[in-house]
């Protein structure tokens, strides 16, 4: 089982993105994927989040209780739930929203510049999508294949293009840390930890 | 019991001959629970001649009431009937309209269930235009119940809420009407039998939303505890004081204690129905896609 | 009857509870939706606004929840499969016309949506409260039949199934979804319209001067006609004999009441429903509906790798209540446990039927959100170790660490 968080604040497409995830994980990856969005008077305007639950059964607890990952695509988000991660988890920030404080915790650390890809691809608004290629990159909760079907059903049919680049972007930059990764891994195993890309 | 013995009875004088209005109400549930001297009575036979002139196949007609007096008249009149809750014949009414737009629909009710628990119901089925006749009923007071005060009472009219007389504003229904939106609006009283006959008749043949007042007397609580006499001398009363003016500007219409009611036709208009502007908005958004919606009879 | 295949958007879908069921609807062929939007059911409108012009349905958004309902018994009689939904106070202002429903035997579906109450309440977040409310609220005597989901999937297919049992019964049917279900996404498959079986209408096909519209058939429920059949028929919500003519005497109302009771009642077998795991040697039997049942299945799985023999009922048609497997039941178990968003409502059934022959054991939440799993078994834990009967319905409170 897998619980996923993906916080930052309304506009972002935040809750669209939990819903891509999830459905490529239970259509197109075949597993079980449940997705809640946080209802509250936040989740008008300011601060939202979706919770991803994937399973290889069914999913009997539908709501996230310690996420493995964090994905953070604002200050606030990270400020709220940075400290429910559990160990080992990944959080997974964009580089240019959310300066994260050095903490003692065990976990790993991906930076993405998400939104600085989007801007750069003509359209800040598909930032949560870059976030999406770099997090199907890096975390391998979800194939790619699945993604990139699930990507154009989801997508206004206009901007899908612009969709798929910006996914290919992130997807690539994630790749790319991951090799890095490796190297380092090589190198020195004991820097895992905490492990910074920028 | 005893009325039951006595119906059972053949009563030689009265003759074998059919009652008029036979093949519309629904005989076997005659004789109706108003007073003597009511309007209500007198108002059901301008509705069924009405109905009779436009020569209509009335298995395709609906009557729809509340609950008070007036409410029981959806069960006498011999069509596809519902007699609902109190203040919602108008929403019932709507369901079955969109339900199976191919039926005429009437709402039959008195002016406490339609103007007050149902005055919201009211304002936006004339606002959409929903295709309906609403035959309104007024007699000034809940008379079912024993002669409440209602939202058409007028100021300085008792009732037994309003023991020292009435304060509040009452409403004035054709011009509610009209102001939310209704392509037709009629007043008479239960003393103008042939007009009120040709306004429900036109009211019918209207499409959209076309409401027909009708002031009635209530001899048993409003005249009673007005002390204004019995029923005859309420229709003597709007035969003196009735002034017929087609055409009124409908804020003119509200009603003062025993003064002069200005009774007529005063809008007949043009508006797209709620049906006629469904079906064109979703034909220009939807294309092909949309085949204008005319209901599965 | 197989469904038509206009309303089935057949395919796997990612859908939200509340989608899954205007879906359900649609496939199981409903044509009108009057509603008022209201949190958290309004995305169930919202669905139907969208969907019904494609596939020659009629969506309206009436002034109020007392004009939905109104709206929707009328579509009823005119022969159009009919539904609405709504939350909270919606709910309380559809009373008046469930009755009406019940009394002139209307087929129609009323999905709430459950949030936390009283009043506005916690309009964004989930409760069971309403489940009395379902089942006494309307003024008068009656008996009602009401599902409860714990998925997307389910809500899709439990909305068909309420469609079918409010045509065979005449009897509206609630779909009691909550909040924490309407929000979920999930996968929903919906199968081919071929697949999907639906109960038609029960229509008289007799003489039109012979129609008695509420004259019951076998099973205690009478044919129905629509208008415009030339049949002129009345109905009223007065107390009213077999023509539908208003009757205000003890023996019409002693005939007329009795038969709306017992068409229930007496076909209760027939249209209860529920699931059951590991009931047989169970110590302890958890019974729950909605998405508390499936929160329990963690706290199952939690007990049982304790060694706890514990089963579960899962209602999934919560009234008629399952009275006679209850006190099978009761015989057979050391205690009875109910999770339920609510500080006790269904567990007085559960307790009713136990008849003291086991330990009643009520898990309450007070809305908001759904049970910690870590409860439901700490009342597990604590039922399984004896039997305090008579001593009426008992809570286990677990110490909340922090």
């Amino acid at each position: 089982m897998t619980e996923i968080r993906f916080a930052g604040f309304g506009g972002q497409g935040i809750i669209r993105s939990g819903i891509i995830i999830g459905k490529a994980v239970s259509i197109f990856d075949e597993k079980f994927a449940t997705m809640n969005q946080s209802f509250g008077p936040e989740a008008r305007g300011g601060a939202c989040s979706a919770q991803i639950v994937l399973s290889d059964e069914q999913v009997l607890y539908p709501y996230v209780t310690v996420p493995d990952i964090l994905v953070a695509m604002s200050q606030e988000a990270y400020t709220t739930y940075e400290s429910e991660l559990g160990e080992g988890g990944i959080l997974i920030i964009d580089a240019d929203l959310v300066r994260p404080r050095s903490t003692g915790a065990k976990i790993r650390l991906y930076t993405v510049p998400a939104t600085r890809f989007a801007e750069e691809l003509g359209n800040r608004i598909i930032a949560n999508v870059a976030m999406l290629g770099f997090f199907t990159a890096v975390t391998g909760v979800v194939s790619l294949e699945a993604m990139k079907k699930t990507i154009p059903s989801l997508v206004p049919p206009g901007f899908l293009e612009m969709n798929l680049k910006a996914f290919d972007r992130g997807y690539a930059y994630g790749q790319d840390v991951l090799a890095g990764e490796k190297a380092e891994k090589t190198k020195s195993p004991l820097k895992r930890r905490n492990y910074h890309v920028r | 019991m005893c009325a039951q013995k006595i119906a059972e009875k053949p009563r030689p004088e009265v003759a074998e001959e059919p009652h008029p209005m036979e093949s519309i109400l629904r005989m076997e549930r005659i004789p109706h629970i108003w007073c003597p001297g009511c309007g209500i009575g007198t108002t059901v036979t301008a509705f069924a001649a009405a109905l009779e002139k436009l020569e209509w196949d009335l298995d395709n007609v609906c009557i729809v009431s509340g609950i008070g007096c007036t409410g029981r008249v959806a069960g006498y009149m011999r069509l596809d009937s519902f007699h609902t809750t109190h203040g919602r014949a108008i929403p019932y009414a709507t369901g079955i309209k969109l339900g199976n737009p191919k039926l005429k629909v009437i709402v039959f009710s008195g002016d406490g269930d339609l103007i007050a628990i149902g005055g919201n119901h009211f304002i936006h089925a004339a606002r959409r235009n929903i295709d309906l006749t609403v035959i309104c009923v007024n007699n000034f007071i809940y008379a079912m119940t024993g002669g409440q005060m209602a939202p058409t009472t007028p100021p300085k009219g008792y009732a037994t809420t309003s023991p020292y007389g009435s304060f509040e504003m009452p409403f004035n229904i054709p011009h509610l009407a009209e102001s939310c939106g209704a392509v037709y609006v009629a007043r008479w009283t239960a003393l103008h039998i042939r007009r009120l006959t040709e306004a429900i008749m036109e009211a019918l043949q209207k499409p959209g939303f076309s409401l027909v007042e009708v002031i009635t007397p209530c001899a048993n609580y409003w005249g009673r505890i007005n002390k204004l006499g019995v029923g005859l001398d309420l229709m003597k009363f709007y035969h003196q004081n009735s002034v017929i003016k087609h055409g009124e500007d409908t804020r003119n219409l509200g009603i003062e204690f025993q003064k002069p009611i200005v009774v007529g036709k005063f809008v007949d208009r043009e508006r797209p129905t709620y049906l006629e502007a469904y079906n064109k908005r979703l034909a220009e958004r939807l294309g092909d896609k949309f085949k204008p919606y005319g209901g599965e009879a | 009857m197989k469904a038509d295949p206009k309303g089935v958007l057949t395919g796997s879908h990612y859908l939200d509870g509340d989608h899954a069921c205007a879906e359900g609807a649609l496939a199981a062929g409903c044509r009108f939706f009057g509603g008022y939007p209201i949190t958290p059911s309004t995305e169930v409108a919202e669905r139907f606004a969208q969907r019904c012009p494609l596939v020659g349905a009629i969506f309206i958004q009436m002034e109020d929840e007392l004009a939905s309902l109104a709206s929707v018994i009328g579509a009823s009689w005119s022969g159009l499969k009919s539904m609405t939904v709504t939350s909270g106070p919606g709910f309380s202002l559809m009373m008046e016309h469930v009755g009406l429903a019940v009394m002139t035997e209307t087929p129609l579906v009323l999905a709430d949506v459950q949030r936390g109450g009283p009043s506005t309440g916690l309009p964004t977040t989930t409760g069971q409260a309403d489940m009395m409310q379902a089942r006494w609220g309307s003024h008068g005597d009656y008996e009602i039949i009401a599902l409860s989901p714990n998925s997307p999937q389910e809500t899709f297919d439990f909305t068909i199934k309420a469609f079918n049992l409010s045509e065979k019964y005449r009897v509206p049917v609630l779909l009691m979804m909550d909040e924490c279900v309407g929000h979920m996404t999930e996968k929903v498959i919906i199968p081919a319209a071929e697949e999907i079986e639906i109960e038609p209408r029960r229509f008289y096909k007799g003489p039109q001067g012979k129609y008695l519209p509420f004259k019951p058939d076998k099973d205690m429920v009478p044919p129905m006609v629509k208008v415009g059949d030339g049949y002129r028929f009345h109905i009223t919500g007065l107390t009213h004999d077999e023509r539908g003519y208003p009757d205000m005497t003890v023996d019409c109302q002693e005939k007329l009441v009795r038969r709306l009771v017992d068409k229930i009642r007496k076909n209760a077998d027939d249209i209860i429903e529920f699931e059951e795991d590991g009931v047989e040697g169970a110590d302890v039997v958890v019974v729950a509906y909605g998405i508390t049942s499936r929160v329990t299945l963690r706290a199952i799985k939690l007990a049982r790798k304790e060694g706890i023999k514990v089963g579960i009922l899962r209602l999934i048609v919560v009234w008629p209540f399952p009275e006679k497997r209850i006190r099978e039941l009761a015989r057979q178990v050391k205690a009875l446990v109910m999770p339920e968003i609510n500080y006790g409502q269904v567990v007085l059934e559960l307790d009713r039927c136990a008849c003291g022959q086991a330990e009643v054991v009520l898990v309450p939440h007070g809305g908001g959100w759904v049970h910690d799993p870590d409860d439901i078994l700490y009342a597990i834990r604590q039922a399984a170790r004896g039997k305090r009967v008579g001593e009426g319905i008992v809570e286990y409170h677990r110490k909340k660490r922090g």
